[in-house]
């Protein structure tokens, strides 16, 4: 049994998503998990509350919600549309779709990693000159990358997984919004089709298990960096 | 180089209240844990913002609460030192050393990475991660980090207190070498081991409760009877300075004091040296007559200044013997029984034990 059309345009498309999805979402997670880790400001326990939203939340609910805001006919879809962005039914909806679905697992992680670097070497960086972006750039950043590779992962495999918000709201159209799981699932509901289906199981997979040992290699590598071995 | 403070700060359990100067030379904080001592290093590095006070170095001011005026911490130009070294752990030895360097302002005058290496004994160090490091190393590339972002002056907080006494050791000689060097960095040190701060600090301010007991130049501060049970009934006694003038083939020295000469076992100084002698107060024996058979040798003439009675049964007595002033701690029956008073004379016996070698410095 060899993947037929479908199943390449799928895990094309699958991959292509799930790479923009956390290319976009790195600095922002990494932005909101230094904010939720080091400063103290109103509100942060609402913007923990929001981040962490999509996790609990029903994908289906997430989708529709998005659906509501970016629909071809809500006023934000509208105007962005209007700048030549369509969200809805269309593969950067998708994009947005497995973001936000993925962001609370990036931010988690990289938070915790941001929590393990003890605030006294940014206090010694900082005695010796170094401004706060300094700081930042040279001490935090170094010591949290196993933290932001790991984060990393999981929001990539999330993107590669997500389903429910996104057949909700870009829909599964072959070709141009059906992902892998969409696939999947479109084969399983064809006569006959379970054999397209678990060769994109395998695909699947393979991809998920190759994101997790190419950030294991990483991540022992920048492990042994910082141990100074 | 002088810095000026006046600080305020109220925590949940006590408040701070604290004016003193520092600089040039070494000045000590001395205070027992939680007497404040960490909150002022901290309010003139910029870690800590008070609740009210000025913070000056030179005239230029760090903080001047009254104006809304608080300079960051990177712009104080302020080198810490502190107890945990802080090195950082994705950096080599000698990329932490050039941590500091990378923000040395441009065209400031100040050591260049091979001087640190030599001075702090670094040589061989420099691919070694922090976490292969000793204690004492990893204090000694803290301290070469420090002085490589050129700064106005040093700040440390208990850099040897996480050290064992040979670690101790290794680190004091590089302080002392910095005091005396051609550096002539101020430096603000904060300690609670009244042994350090004999062997190095210049000036004295005794901490306790969030205030100022004591503040001056620490010969002085040292043999004043008031401070006995600020530093410790155990701990309390005057430092004096002395010249090594012989040595015997027996290993006892012979020093000069301006009362006159002494003999002290294990002086490692060569002849000429001008040394630190810590003489502590309850190892002062005094009598009123000058003594025979005794197996001490070190029998000085002195006058009682002052007699300070204590909370206990001691009493403490300032005396000065030639130009040094002296402590010796007695009981208050033993000061009735002799008849001691101020501008009495008698003689003072130091035991030979008196001087460790750790305590003797310069």
């Amino acid at each position: 049994m060899t993947p037929d059309a479908t199943a390449w345009d799928a895990l094309r498309l699958s991959l292509w998503v799930a790479v923009w999805a956390t290319v976009l979402a790195i600095p922002l997670a990494l932005w909101v998990a230094w904010l939720l880790a080091r400063r103290d400001f109103w509100g942060k326990s609402l913007l923990n509350a929001a981040v962490h939203l999509p996790l609990v939340l029903p994908p289906v609910v997430t989708g529709y919600l998005l659906l509501m805001a970016f629909g071809r006919n809500a006023p934000l879809g509208r105007a962005l549309e209007a700048i030549g962005l369509q969200l809805a039914f269309h593969w950067s909806g998708a994009v947005l779709a497995a973001m936000i679905m993925g962001f609370p697992l990036m931010v988690r992680a990289m938070r915790l990693a941001i929590e393990a670097v003890d605030p006294k070497l940014e206090e010694a960086a900082a005695s010796l000159g170094a401004s706060r972006q300094s700081v930042f750039g040279r001490v935090t950043l170094p010591l949290i990358l196993p933290g932001i590779l790991a984060g990393t992962v999981m929001g990539f495999a999330k993107a590669m997984g997500e389903f429910g918000a996104t057949i909700t709201f870009v829909a599964n159209i072959p070709g141009q919004t059906q992902t892998l799981p969409s696939a999947i699932w479109s084969a399983l509901q064809i006569p006959g089709g379970e054999g397209q289906a678990v060769v994109m199981v395998l695909m699947a997979s393979a991809v998920a298990i190759a994101a997790v040992l190419l950030s294991e290699m990483l991540a022992r590598r920048v492990a042994a960096r910082i141990a100074g071995t | 180089m002088t810095l000026s403070l006046s600080l305020s700060h109220r925590f949940a359990d006590f408040a701070l209240d604290i004016t003193l100067e520092a600089g040039p030379g070494i000045t000590a904080l001395f205070g027992r844990s939680g007497a404040g001592k960490t909150t002022v290093i901290n309010a003139v590095g910029g870690l800590l913002r008070p609740d009210s006070g000025t913070i000056s170095v030179d005239g230029e001011i760090l903080l001047d609460t009254s104006q809304g005026i608080f300079i960051a911490p990177h712009k104080r130009r302020l080198g810490t030192v502190f107890q945990d070294a802080r090195l950082f752990p994705h950096l080599n030895v000698a990329q932490n050393l050039m941590f500091g360097a990378r923000y040395a302002p441009k065209g400031s005058v100040g050591p260049e990475l091979s001087d640190v290496v030599s001075l702090l004994g670094l040589e061989g160090l420099q691919t070694r991660a922090p976490a292969t490091l000793s204690g004492g190393q990893k204090q000694r590339v803290a301290l070469g980090r420090a002085l490589l972002s050129h700064p106005r002056m040093l700040l440390m907080d208990e850099p040897l207190a996480s050290l064992d006494g040979p670690r101790k050791q290794e680190i004091l000689p590089f302080l002392e070498r910095l005091r005396d060097g051609p550096l002539g960095l101020p430096i603000l040190y904060v300690s609670h081991a009244v042994d350090e701060i004999a062997r190095l600090a210049d000036r004295l301010v005794l901490i306790q409760n969030g205030q100022v007991q004591a503040q001056g130049p620490l010969f002085d501060v040292m043999s004043n009877p008031a401070a006995v049970p600020l530093l410790g009934v155990r701990e309390a006694g005057a430092v004096i300075e002395a010249d090594v003038i012989a040595h015997g083939t027996d290993g006892i020295s012979t020093l000069r004091i301006s009362a006159g000469e002494i003999e002290l076992p294990g002086v490692q100084a060569p002849i000429g040296a001008r040394v630190r002698l810590r003489v502590l107060a309850q190892d002062v024996i005094l009598s009123l007559t000058r003594p025979e058979g005794l197996s001490s040798v070190n029998v000085l003439p002195v006058r009682v200044e002052d007699i300070h009675p204590g909370d206990g049964p001691g009493a403490a007595i300032a005396l000065r013997a030639g130009t040094d002033r002296l402590l010796a701690r007695v009981t208050a029956r033993a000061v009735s029984e002799l008849g001691l008073s101020s501008g009495m004379q008698c003689f003072a016996i130091l035991k030979a034990t008196t001087v460790a070698p750790g305590s003797i410095g310069r």
